[in-house]
Order: structure tokens, then C-alpha cells, then sequence
């Protein structure tokens, strides 16, 4: 069983204070920019989730398609998405790190040799958007075998029989999406997805993290004070879609800005 | 006529059609999809529904449509006689409005007040918002921007009938990025809004759905085909973007297991140049707009951006899951019909029997006249014309470089 993921809603249960989860594109802009920006942002959050790249994502608002445009039209390459994750452990070994995407690239490129470069390459765990716990079965084996934590997604449409089904195979923490929508959205009313995590807590003990337009240092105090965790996305990609010429800018701006969110959650 | 309502071949209770098709879908719509799952088996056991939906099917579409004996194309061709099954002639145009008759009568039953839809030829487009007049639902259609181009009378015919028509500019412009787009929009209005989904595709139970929907198609082509020529089709023949003709033509004939099924994908430039819409021939097993089946992707699982048909409604580079699962058992053959190929068939069909088909159908003819003529006279080659040509008129003036102006001269 994979404990990074626990170790580090440990750390910051002890120090008072919500986890701060951070997303980006890997190879958004390019593979070499994009690894500088991880870097940067791997030393500002608590874990960071690592996008694959995809011509078709579904889930994802226009900022988020936008960076899985630029990356496969830069050229990146699943094999970069494993090195970017090689550079974050390597630079960080006690951050949380999480393959996020969906499935059709691991899948294609085969559950068990996906899983098992992804382990070699310091991952924690996967959070496939596009296999919820009915289709979970055709990949928890190699994550498994491979020691990778299944993370898996509630939303404001779950109701209690789907949330006890995926609380059930569920590991590491539980992704929250705050709104029925997709990435970049509007966030959800606090008060509702504060009952909604109430709800689930009532059929797991794993921490709960809170996802999907999170754009605001306020907008991830708020979570903090009930969530385990607050994911930030669309809004870290947007740092360097506005500085897309001038990389120094773009690690600049997206170090400020996570390093914002970090402050504002600390209860 | 009476219909069998049996639902025959069904899939397993995830939606499973052997190792394909399930439900892939965001966590957000998995409820939203057991919630039309569970209307659509409540209503297929409601005579009322059925009585509804076959009624208008009869008084609003025209059905049953004719099953007609292509006396003139079969003597062109010179061997197996022709048998072609009119769906050009339900209203609309083709055969998918048996399809949104049957979801917009869903909708109605589910509460839903508005109804979304993707379109790539933009034939279901039209039939989507052709019932949403019907039935005064708002309507909002989803076309990508490079079929907007392509198909511009059916664009007009949407807006002429209400329904709004939203540009998709993401990814390529085509059919599976109006797919994203409204999976996207739906992901946020699932509360009020309805999906009518257009092909024998998608997550359950879309695949399953559609092809219920459609199977009054090869219902009536199999008693009208015993009627007329007193025994069975030998071959059966469809064209196939993501299915849904296919399986209604093809599906009330599985066990009749003398009858060879065939399907036929686009082959766009040739199946060997690698931009074509050949999923099943071509493709690999994939995940794509919520279930496993055949895809044209890269080694990387990236979606291809290639796939290409003359006919805006093949250029899906998916394919239905239970296609893919009667290729794995063996119960269905594959063939392709290129961008010339279709064009020739399509000719053919216009001077031999004055009856102008649907590019997408003539992808259909051109495989089914090749399969007729390397067969007997007494032998029976039944092909779905899925629609009518209306549409294609300037892409295939274009093709053969029709100007008014010269003519005149």
C-alpha cells in the first residue's frame, strides 16, 4: 500500500492547515519549459498532479484544452510526462505526485507497463477522469501490483449508493469536483459542497480534496476550513497562457500565485 | 406492422457488449446516464410509450418505409438482385429520426424541458431539432465548424426550425469535437437538459438505446424482403460512421444465420493513405466518448485528426461497441467504400433508378453493388439507403465540376 499520498495529508494535518494540490499540463508550453515550471511549482504545493496530455479532453474547460493542445502540438510524448515526474521526485521526494488524464492514453499504451514506468518514476498515484468505479476494474490490478494509489472522483450528482461504491476502492484521497461542470468553471456554493463532504466522510476516513474553479486565494481559504485539500488548476495553467512568450515570467507568475493559495490556507 | 419489442443480444447490466462499450464517462454524468438507463427500460415496458412512439413513426415519418427491388441497377450491375431498404424517404431525409422520435419522447417522460445534440453531416442534427419543434423543446445543436462549411442547407434547415446551432471550433472542427463540446455542455445543464445522443455509440445505455430505436429498419426489411422475394436476404449490407443505421438494418438479422452481414466504413482516400474513417478495419481498441471500442488513435492513444470521409456523417474516427464486439465473434464482415468509389455509386443509383442517395448510403451501394455483382441472379443483396443526397448536392457539384453559368452557355 502507497503511504506517500497519507504521509503528506499527515504533515499538513500537523501543521494545521489544508493540503494544497496543484495541476499542470505536462509539456504545456513545450516538454523543457514545462519541466522548469514544474519544478517551480512542485516547491509550492503539497502535491502535485501531473496532466497527459489528450486530443480529446471531454472533461476539460477551454484553459485546460488549450494547454493539451499546446503540449501534443509541441511534441510532447507520454515518455515526457514519466520524465517530468522522474524530475519532480528527484527534486522533491516528499511531495505527492499524481498522473491525472484520461484513460485511452494508458490504456492504449497497455495498464501494466504504463503503471509500472510510472512507479519507476516516483509516482504516487492516478486519477483517470474517464473511469469511475463501474469501469475501475480494467486498471486497479496493475495500479495495485505496481503500488500506485486509484484515485477516484465524487461530483455534486453522486448520490450515497455511488459515493459508498467508489469510497470502496477508493486510496489515497478523494477528488471532489466542486461543480456539475467542467475544469475552470464557476466553483460550486461553499455551503453545498461543505454538506456534500460531510456526506461522503460518512463512508471513508481518506482525506478529501476539492476541485474545479478554484481560482482565488479566498475562494481556497474557504475549502480549507472543512476540505483536506484544495486542487488548483485551470487558474496555475493560466499563468502561462497570459506570459505564453517569456518563460522567467511564467515560472515567475505561477511561483506568486501558488505561493498565494499556499498562504491563504493556513488555518 | 406489429414489431418484435424483445430486446434481443442484450448487453450486460454495465452496458457490456462482450469486452466492449461499459459506461467511461466523468464522474458527473454517471448518475444522469442511470437516470435515462432507468427511463428507458421503464418506458420500453410501457405499451403507452410504444404506442406513442410507433404512431408516430407511422403518421409523422412514413414508416414503414418501402423496400424497393432495384430492377434497372440490378441488371447494370449483372448479378445478385438489388434490394434496397428506403430510409431516404422517412421524413427528414434518413433514418435517424426513428432515433430522436424515440429519445425526445424520453425526454419528455424524464421532465426535460431542453435537448442537446452533436451532429457531423448534420442529418441528426435535423431530426433532433425537427422533434424539439415537435415537441417545443429548446434545442441546441453542436457542429464543428469544418461541417458547418460542409453541410450549409442543413445548417439553415436547423436554424429554419428553431433550434440553435452552435459552432464547435475545438480540436478539428468535425463530428467528435461537437461530441466533446456538448458532453461538456451537458456535464453542467444534466439537471434540465438532455442529451439525445445520434449514433449506436457513446456510454450506456446510448449504444443500446439508439439500437432498439433503429431495428424497426431491418424488422420490416426482413418481412418486407420475405414478402417479395419469398425467402431471406444472402447478404445484408450498411454503411457504418458510429453505427446506428448499421445496427438497425443488421441487428434484426443476426440469428437469421444465413444472411452475411456487412458493414461498410468510409475509406476516404484509401484505406492504405491512412486518412479514411476505417475504425474497425484500421483501428484498435480504444476509450473514446465513454466506451471501449474501436478508435483510429495513435500509438499514444491520441485521437486521430486524420480520419476523413467525403461524407461528413462517417468521419468519426469511433465505431458503436456492439460493432465491435459481432467483428470479434465473427457475425459481421467488414468492408470500405473510398471517396471515388461512393461518388461512382451514387451516380449510378441517380441515372439507372432516379433515386438520389445520401453520400454516407452511398458508401453502402458502392460495397453492395461489388458484393452483387460476384453473385448469382437467384441470390439477394439487401442494402440500407440510409438517406436521401438533398444535402450533398454542392459537395458533389463540386466533385464533378457543376457551374450553372457554363450550362447556360
Amino acid at each position: 500500500m502507497n503511504n506517500q499520498l497519507s504521509h503528506v495529508f499527515a504533515r499538513c494535518a500537523k501543521e494545521n492547515r489544508a493540503a494544497l494540490v496543484g495541476y499542470l499540463t505536462a509539456g504545456d508550453p513545450n516538454v523543457q519549459t514545462s519541466e522548469k515550471l514544474m519544478l517551480a511549482l512542485a516547491e509550492q504545493v503539497d502535491i502535485i498532479e501531473i496532466g497527459m496530455p489528450f486530443s480529446d479532453p471531454a472533461a476539460d474547460g477551454p484553459v485546460i484544452q488549450a494547454a493539451s493542445e499546446r503540449a501534443l502540438a509541441a511534441g510532447s510524448h507520454i515518455q515526457d510526462v514519466f520524465l517530468i515526474a522522474q524530475r519532480v521526485r528527484e527534486a522533491k521526494p516528499e511531495v505527492g505526485i499524481v498522473l491525472m488524464g484520461y484513460a485511452n492514453v494508458p490504456y492504449t499504451m497497455g495498464f501494466e507497463p504504463f503503471a509500472k514506468q510510472a512507479k519507476a518514476s516516483g509516482v504516487d498515484g492516478i486519477l483517470l477522469v474517464d473511469i469511475p468505479a463501474e469501469e475501475s476494474g480494467i486498471c486497479a490490478k496493475a495500479f495495485k501490483t505496481h503500488d500506485l494509489s486509484q484515485i477516484m472522483l465524487l461530483a455534486p450528482t453522486s448520490t450515497e449508493q455511488r459515493i459508498a461504491l467508489a469510497a470502496s476502492i477508493a486510496q489515497g484521497f478523494i477528488y471532489y469536483v466542486s461543480l456539475a461542470g467542467i475544469t475552470g468553471a464557476e466553483m460550486g456554493e461553499v455551503k453545498n459542497i461543505q454538506d456534500k463532504l460531510s456526506l461522503i466522510r460518512q463512508y471513508t476516513k481518506l482525506p478529501i480534496c476539492v476541485g474545479f474553479g478554484v481560482k482565488t486565494p479566498a475562494q481556497a481559504e474557504s475549502i480549507a476550513t472543512f476540505g483536506d485539500g484544495v486542487v488548483v488548476g485551470s487558474h496555475f495553467v493560466s499563468q502561462i497562457t497570459s506570459n505564453i512568450h517569456d518563460d522567467d515570467a511564467m515560472v515567475s507568475s505561477l511561483t506568486s500565485s501558488a505561493s498565494a493559495m499556499a498562504d491563504a490556507m493556513k488555518r | 406492422m406489429d414489431y418484435d419489442l424483445d430486446i434481443k443480444h442484450a448487453p450486460d447490466e454495465g452496458g457490456h457488449f462482450g469486452k466492449y462499450g461499459g459506461r467511461f464517462a466523468a464522474e458527473t454524468l454517471m448518475q444522469p446516464l442511470k437516470e435515462i438507463e432507468d427511463a428507458f427500460f421503464e418506458a420500453w415496458a410501457d405499451p403507452e410509450f410504444h404506442k406513442e412512439r410507433l404512431d408516430l413513426l407511422k403518421n409523422y415519418v412514413g414508416r414503414m418505409t418501402p423496400l424497393y427491388h432495384a430492377k434497372q441497377l440490378t441488371n447494370e450491375v449483372g448479378g445478385a438482385q438489388i434490394y434496397l431498404k428506403r430510409e431516404d424517404l422517412n421524413h427528414t431525409g434518413a433514418h435517424k429520426v426513428n432515433n430522436t422520435i424515440g429519445q425526445a419522447l424520453l425526454a419528455r417522460r424524464m421532465g426535460k424541458k431542453k435537448v442537446i445534440a452533436e451532429t457531423g453531416a448534420g442529418q441528426h442534427g435535423v431530426a433532433t431539432a425537427t422533434v424539439a419543434a415537435m415537441f417545443n423543446m429548446q434545442c441546441d445543436i453542436y457542429m464543428g465548424r469544418e461541417d458547418i462549411r460542409r453541410q450549409a442547407p442543413n445548417v439553415f434547415r436547423m436554424k429554419l426550425l428553431g433550434a440553435n446551432v452552435i459552432a464547435v471550433d475545438s480540436g478539428t472542427g468535425t463530428l467528435k469535437d461537437a461530441v466533446n463540446e456538448a458532453l461538456r455542455v451537458w456535464v453542467a445543464s444534466c439537471e434540465d437538459t438532455y442529451y439525445i445522443f445520434g449514433t449506436a455509440a457513446g456510454p450506456h445505455p446510448f449504444p443500446l438505446m439508439v439500437r432498439q430505436f433503429h431495428t424497426v429498419i431491418g424488422q420490416e426489411a426482413r418481412k418486407q424482403c420475405l414478402e417479395q422475394a419469398g425467402r431471406l436476404p444472402d447478404v445484408a449490407v450498411a454503411c457504418v460512421g458510429g453505427g446506428s443505421n448499421a445496427m438497425g438494418l443488421l441487428h434484426p438479422l443476426w440469428d437469421d444465420e444465413s444472411v452475411k452481414l456487412v458493414a461498410v466504413e468510409a475509406g476516404g482516400h484509401g484505406l492504405e493513405t491512412g486518412e479514411h474513417a476505417a475504425s474497425l478495419a484500421k483501428g484498435q481498441p480504444g476509450i473514446i466518448h465513454g466506451s471501449l471500442s474501436y478508435v483510429l488513435d495513435d500509438e499514444e492513444g491520441q485521437i486521430s485528426a486524420d480520419a476523413h470521409s467525403i461524407s461528413a456523417g462517417l468521419d468519426y474516427p469511433g465505431v458503436g461497441p456492439e460493432l465491435a464486439h459481432m467483428m470479434d465473434i465473427g457475425r459481421l464482415d467488414l468492408d470500405s467504400a473510398t471517396d471515388d468509389e461512393a461518388l461512382e455509386a451514387f451516380e449510378m443509383l441517380t441515372k439507372a433508378e432516379g433515386i438520389i442517395p445520401a453520400l454516407e448510403s452511398s458508401h453502402a451501394l458502392a460495397a453492395g453493388i461489388r458484393i452483387a455483382s460476384t453473385m448469382k441472379p437467384e441470390e439477394i443483396v439487401l442494402i440500407n439507403l440510409s438517406g436521401r443526397g438533398d444535402k450533398d448536392l454542392n459537395t458533389v457539384m463540386d466533385k464533378f465540376g457543376f457551374d450553372v453559368e457554363s450550362e447556360d452557355e
